[in-house]
């Protein structure tokens, strides 16, 4: 049996809008465990209900239909709100939506704040949440001053400092550029490492080549799940609900096109280069 | 219609403490109906050269010549130069603010003051060029479009100025992979019909390699090279120093070279890579690895 801190049972999420009769269902009867320590990245075009998926797993939104566990309290028990939440942070896409503070271990120090921890605890905390994502050395700083890529860093270190068990990254790299994105996602990598479990959802397929499990989402349902291997093997499937492959999968397409054979695991850029050097 | 510029510096906060230089020594051309595509990270000054390109900053030394005019020199009209060239900024859809879409694509040529007839027909040309149909598009409101639509009827705000020269500050930013596919087809259409001078902001080294006749590489405010994409793209290492990417199938065509393949340099499609690595491993080719 799988060791789960996410578990979400039948869930339906409904909205309407304004003026409409009809509810449109975002998300349409998705049941879903996520392995403690696991990384898990959620992918689908906008409008696919990935986003209202992520919100339901802490609580920012509510089910309309079903129940989501997180770290074994059900989303919906207003008594274990902030259990929820402590358990499974969020980082969002703009990082100028989320800080708060005029300097930056302020900014970090205010999760900690709000869940009554004593001041040395939070001071431990900060220092030690600022470091894991880098930032040590500009704790004095002010966060409008930085990058955006540091920016979205202090947004992580605001989070780290809740002590999570998971955290759910709704397209963290959108708005930053090449060298944002790649630190953010080196800090990823080792979040996960430390033993955080990780859901990302991104747009950017070569982010989600490192995850241990892809999920598609299409209209509100769950397409694909599987291994990245699996997943993207399958680059006709993927390509029909509007998104891309990585570039490797779309390389060994071609060469399938010109008779050379590549197996469908075969979805990430070194392992191309490792393939082709011992083929036959 | 060709654009030279010539030695633009620019300095922020002159004069005070924290002055900085933004651009120094700037100087390249772009000719008649050329795609030119600018890479450079972040800070490295690309939008500050983008805003003296259409007026926004002036710069404290050098020239801008735009079809014959130097849009530098005191007296020229910004009016002008706005209707000659157009800007579209990066997340273009957040200046999105009319009730109708017809009435957004419409606001600039009406400050052109021109006839509601030739506004009109601007505004379906501008609107069918982006890839919307106009009769479908006309009186929905731009709010409760998708996030390409958005970006398009925004874009088709600047179009319909009918700009000598269209500059994009990362059209694609912030898309999802279908929108941004839309999008670029939608710049490489709406150059191809126009046949305008077209500029290019973006850090998807692949979508430069692919739509760039030409592209400029931009480091601390300085131009580091200018070339055809087979060209800059050929200098991995210039690129690597200041903090610039190959395209993927480019990376990947490299790590092949080295391994010991004996296929062309400087690949930048994934079409091309397949027909080179294909006729390579036909060929009986083995790599020394």
């Amino acid at each position: 049996m799988m060791d789960s801190i996410i578990k979400i049972e039948n869930l339906i999420f409904e909205y309407r809008k304004e003026e409409e009769e009809q509810p449109v269902k975002a998300i349409n009867n998705i049941s879903l465990e996520v392995e403690k320590g696991s990384f898990t990245a959620i992918l689908g075009k906008n409008g696919s209900g990935k986003s209202t998926l992520a919100k339901n797993l802490n609580g920012l939104l509510l089910p309309t239909g079903g129940t989501v566990y997180v770290n074994g309290y059900n989303t919906a028990d207003e008594e274990h709100i902030w259990d929820v939440r402590q358990s499974a942070g969020m980082v969002f896409q703009n990082p100028d939506n989320q800080l708060v503070s005029a300097i930056v271990e302020d900014d970090v120090a205010f999760g900690p704040e709000n869940l009554g921890i004593e001041p040395a605890e939070i001071r431990r905390r900060v220092d030690k949440a600022l470091e894991d994502v880098n930032m040590g050395p500009f704790k004095g700083k002010s966060p409008h001053l930085l990058s955006g890529g540091q920016k979205q860093r202090i947004a992580i270190a605001g989070v780290v400092a809740m002590k999570p068990r998971c955290i759910i990254f709704d397209e963290p790299t959108a708005m930053l550029d090449p060298k944002g994105r790649k630190e953010i996602m080196s800090i990823i990598k080792e979040l996960h490492e430390e033993g955080i479990t990780v859901v990302l959802i991104t747009h950017f397929m070569d982010e989600a080549v490192n995850a241990d499990r892809v999920i598609i989402m299409h209209q509100g349902e769950i397409f694909m799940d599987g291994t990245p291997a699996e997943v993207f093997g399958q680059g006709e499937k993927v390509k029909s609900v509007n998104l891309d492959v990585p570039m490797a999968v779309e390389l060994a397409r071609a060469l399938r096109q010109r008779g050379i054979e590549v197996p469908e695991k075969i979805i990430g850029t070194e392992e191309m280069v490792e393939y082709l050097c011992q083929y036959k | 219609m060709s654009i030279q510029v010539k030695n633009l510096k620019h300095i922020y906060e002159k004069g005070m403490p924290t002055e900085s230089v933004a651009l120094e020594g700037v100087s390249f051309e772009v000719e008649d109906g050329e795609l030119l595509g600018i890479i450079g990270h972040t800070g490295s000054g690309k939008s500050t050269l983008l805003q003296h390109l259409n007026g926004l900053l002036k710069p404290d030394e050098g020239t801008i010549v735009i079809g014959g005019v130097d849009i530098t020199a005191p007296g020229v009209s910004m009016v002008e130069i706005r209707k000659r060239i157009g800007l579209v900024f990066q997340y273009p859809e957040y200046q999105l603010f009319e009730e109708t879409v017809a009435k957004d694509v419409a606001f600039g040529p009406r400050n052109l003051g021109l006839a509601d007839s030739e506004i009109e027909e601007r505004v379906r040309e501008a609107l069918e060029l982006v890839g919307l149909d106009y009769e479908d598009m006309k009186d929905r409101s731009p709010f409760e479009l998708s996030g390409g639509q958005k970006r398009r009827v925004a874009i088709a705000g600047v179009i319909a100025m009918r700009p000598e020269v269209l500059i994009l500050d990362e059209p694609t930013a912030g898309l999802d992979p279908k929108a941004h596919k839309d999008v670029l087809k939608m710049i490489e259409d709406v150059h191809g019909k126009t046949g305008n001078i077209t500029v290019l902001v973006s850090h998807n080294m692949a979508d430069i390699a692919n739509l760039s006749d030409k592209v400029l590489v931009i480091d601390s405010g300085r131009v580091v090279t200018m070339g055809t994409p087979e060209e800059v793209f050929s200098k991995r290492d210039e690129l690597s120093s200041v903090g610039l990417d190959l395209p993927p199938i480019t990376c990947l065509t490299e790590a092949l070279r080295e391994r010991g393949f004996k296929i062309r340099e400087t690949i930048l499609s994934v079409e091309d890579a397949a027909d080179e690595i294909a006729e390579y491993l036909k060929a009986g080719g083995k790599a020394e690895c």
